[in-house]
């Protein structure tokens, strides 16, 4: 067969202000995808605009600010349907025959609910509360919660508690990192992550790479994974945690399983997960030992049993149509907590078309579990943590309001620690240094600085909720959860409000 | 719970008939703290995990028929099985020793991690998925009779060797064998037409026969089989045809 001249166009293009630039070649170096080479002959720096994938390290690392990363201006004719997006795909499909791979999570613009709920504040009757002043609690507890507690008076005066709790989680911020395998991300990531975790008061959670020992330190502040491939399961690594998550899928690509690819299995990720080095890492869709609801409680028991019923354990899935009736499943499968994991999830690697096309919104999911769950009476029994896509204290607040005790943050931990959403992350060359495994590009995660722009992050979106909560007249988090009548829908038709237990705005 | 157990010498037997999961390792555990090495358990009908996640090197003979999950997550045991075991025996162990002198069902060794299990009879579908291997680290599943399809799917490390002894034909039946297996090496003794895909069948060499010749002697000693009646017939090799069988499928 002739080889197939590609129609592609550069999807940026590179502008350098000749009158500023120094060809001080920092832009040469940052670069890890080789856009711009260095022509030492000519002394004139060449940019390659094909392989750039704007992800701005050159244009934030050039001295002289001399870099401009501009959309290609030569662009197909403006046409609605048939879209850049959709022309382009076509031809690198035609030019492959393969499946388009992409990183992060849908770009799609029309599933974000948390924009359409405003929530609400005090006016005049029950005052609102300053939280710079007055204490506002946001500390958070996750794990079954009992239906009675049973109290013993003792004469003297001193009381204790007869009721055996089950094992919780503590959070000084209803925040959480979500999982994010040693693989898809390196080593420097998972120190920043658990030192910020440990530092503030919440949890970091492994994904499904195992933990690198010079963690186990953090333990009392990791949450660890168990999935498919079971990679760098074993018992130490379960008692290894706090709480232990089963991940059955997740937002990013419901239904299909995990898939790291071969570039970034190095040395140390490969011993870790007992594979060979430079292979793909997969985890299949499935769990071959967990084909029902009664499979997933057989391992929610044997995780229970061999860490001896002291840590809670969770199960994460994807938001799909049907997850209330699964998650119903899961509270019944005796797992203490439930992860919903919305459309808007991020991964390292996902199909395109999976990632943009499967899965509901978090909004409705949430809404319909959690309505499911206190209509079943077994609300109590779970704690609920909700991820994908949420962008800021609000996205936080309005997820508590509608139901959730608590919220994952991936992607904006990562944009905290540099990301920038250049959606490359499967190449392994992350130029911020974050979805990468090679030694050298891991270096631009300084562990001290990236735990410290995470614990920022933290403190600014607790803030922010307790003056949310203030403004609502509220000084602890409890009064909100599932409080649904603080938040009112602009825009949404009568479906929409019905699943989501909202009135409408002015209602 | 005390009622179950009893001491004869220096083995502990228990009686599992009136014990749940919980109060069984609840009780391994404790005899495992207080440096009892030897355990008999009679009238196992169905108790699920047990020895999950000890790190021990405690040898356990069960009579009757262990639950799902027999050993998972475990760490040094040695177990012997008088009988049959169900799904998920071995699952992501450790390391230790699983005996069984029934057969097994689906996924026996699922994810191991390192360790033995062998089993004189048959096995279900997907035995030894998922089984991983580093270094000096190689996990090893010896299957005396057949197993069903999927044999080693997604096979990343370590060794199945599967004997066959019961069949009439020297065509092993199942389909799919290692099926996105990318690492470690399935022997057969006998022959089979039916592979999963990015696997090959490769004729064995001197290196693995010593390897086939160790683990068959252990299974002879195990289960009172002649070394000739094993290595009286050819054996072949399935291997990954590359560490990346899904490589080739996604474009940037
Ligand atoms: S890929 Fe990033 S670093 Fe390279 S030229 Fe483009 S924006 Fe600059
Ligand atoms: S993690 Fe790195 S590769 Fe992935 S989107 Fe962010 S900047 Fe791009």
């Amino acid at each position: 067969m002739k080889r197939i001249k590609t129609y592609l166009q550069p999807e940026y293009v590179i502008e350098r202000l000749k009158d500023r630039c120094n060809k001080c070649k920092i832009c040469v170096r940052e670069c890890t995808y080789n856009v711009h080479i260095y022509n030492p002959k000519r002394d004139e720096i060449l940019s390659r605009d094909e392989y750039c994938v704007n992800c701005q390290r050159c244009v934030v690392f050039c001295p002289t600010k001399a870099i401009r990363v501009r959309k290609n201006p030569n662009t197909y004719r403006e046409n609605y349907h048939w879209t850049e997006e959709v022309i382009r795909s076509i031809k690198q499909q035609a030019e492959t025959g393969r499946i388009l791979l992409t990183g992060m999570g849908c770009d799609k613009p029309h599933l974000t609910y948390w924009d359409r709920l405003l929530l609400n504040a005090s006016q005049v009757t029950n005052p609102s509360i300053d939280p710079l002043r007055e204490p506002i609690e946001i500390r958070t507890y996750l794990g079954k919660k009992s239906e009675h507690v049973n109290i013993n008076y003792k004469d003297g005066g001193d009381i204790s508690l007869e009721t055996e709790l089950a094992p919780q989680l503590r959070l000084e911020t209803p925040i959480l990192f979500a999982a994010m395998s040693f693989g898809a991300v390196n080593l420097n990531v998972h120190r920043a992550l658990a030192r910020a975790a440990a530092e503030y008061g919440t949890y970091f959670n492994t994904g499904e790479g195992g933990l690198h020992p010079s963690l186990y330190k953090y333990s009392d502040h990791i949450i660890i994974q168990v999935a498919s491939g079971r990679f760098g399961v074993n018992a130490e690594y379960l008692n290894k945690g706090a709480a232990i998550e089963i991940k059955i899928g997740q937002g990013a690509k419901p239904g299909i399983g995990g898939h790291l690819p071969g570039e970034k299995v190095r040395e140390e990720i490969a011993k870790l997960r007992m594979i060979p080095v430079g292979t793909d890492a997969l985890s299949p869709a499935p769990h071959h030992d967990i084909y029902s609801i009664e499979d997933l409680k057989q391992l929610v028991h044997a995780l229970k049993e061999a860490t001896d019923y002291t840590k809670p354990v969770a199960v994460k899935i994807a938001a799909v149509h049907n997850s209330a009736a699964i998650a119903s499943g899961i509270v019944r499968a005796d797992a203490d907590i439930i992860v919903l994991d919305g459309v808007r999830g991020s991964t390292g690697a996902a199909p395109k078309v999976i990632r943009d096309n499967v899965g509901i919104p978090i909004e409705l999911a949430l809404a319909s579990v959690d309505k499911r769950l206190r209509d079943e009476g077994i609300r109590n029994e779970v704690s609920i943590i909700v991820s994908g896509g949420i962008r800021s204290s609000a996205d936080v607040v309005k997820a508590i309001a509608l139901g959730a005790d608590a919220v994952y943050i991936g992607t904006a931990a990562l944009v905290a620690m540099g990301c920038t959403l250049c959606q490359r992350c499967y190449t392994g060359r992350c130029p911020w240094g974050i979805a990468t495994t090679d030694p050298e590009i891991s270096k631009r995660i300084d562990p001290d600085v990236a735990s410290a722009r995470l614990k920022n992050l933290l403190q600014a979106w607790s803030m922010e909720i307790k003056e949310i909560l203030g403004g609502m007249g509220m000084n602890a988090i409890e009064s909100l959860r599932g409080n649904r009548l603080q938040l009112r829908a602009v825009g949404l038709n009568d479906a929409e409000l019905k699943v989501l237990g909202v009135k409408a705005a002015g209602e | 719970m005390l009622r179950s157990v009893k001491l004869e010498g220096d083995t502990a037997i228990i009686n599992a008939e009136y014990l749940d999961h919980k109060s069984m390792n609840r009780i391994l555990k404790s005899m495992d703290s207080e440096g009892i090495r030897r355990v008999k358990i009679k009238n196992v009908y169905g108790i699920r995990y047990i020895g999950a996640g000890m790190k021990s090197n405690m040898d356990i003979e069960i009579y009757g028929t262990p639950g799902n999950d027999l050993g998972i997550f475990m760490d040094g045991l040695r177990i012997t099985v008088h009988g049959n075991v169900q799904d998920g025996c071995g699952n992501t162990m450790n390391s230790g020793e699983i005996i069984v002198h029934g057969h097994g069902g689906d996924i026996v060794g699922y994810s191991m991690r390192g360790g033995a299990i062998y089993v004189r009879g048959d096995v279900g579908y997907r035995a030894g998925i998922h089984m991983k291997g580093y270094g000096d680290r190689n996990p090893v599943l010896v299957i005396g009779g057949e197993a069903r399809d999927f044999l080693g799917e997604y096979m990343a490390g370590g060794i199945i060797l599967i004997l066959g002894l019961n069949m009439k034909k020297r065509m092993f039946n199942m389909r799919f064998v290692g099926s996105g297996m990318h690492g470690g090496v399935i022997y057969l003794r006998g022959r089979i037409d039916r592979l999963g895909e990015g696997v090959e069948a490769a004729e064995v060499n001197e290196e693995d026969m010593k390897i086939i010749g160790r683990l068959a002697e252990k299974f002879c000693r195990y289960f009172n089989y002649e070394m000739d009646e094993v290595m009286d017939q050819e054996f072949m090799k399935v291997i990954p045809l590359s560490h990346r069988p899904y490589g080739g499928l996604y474009t940037r």
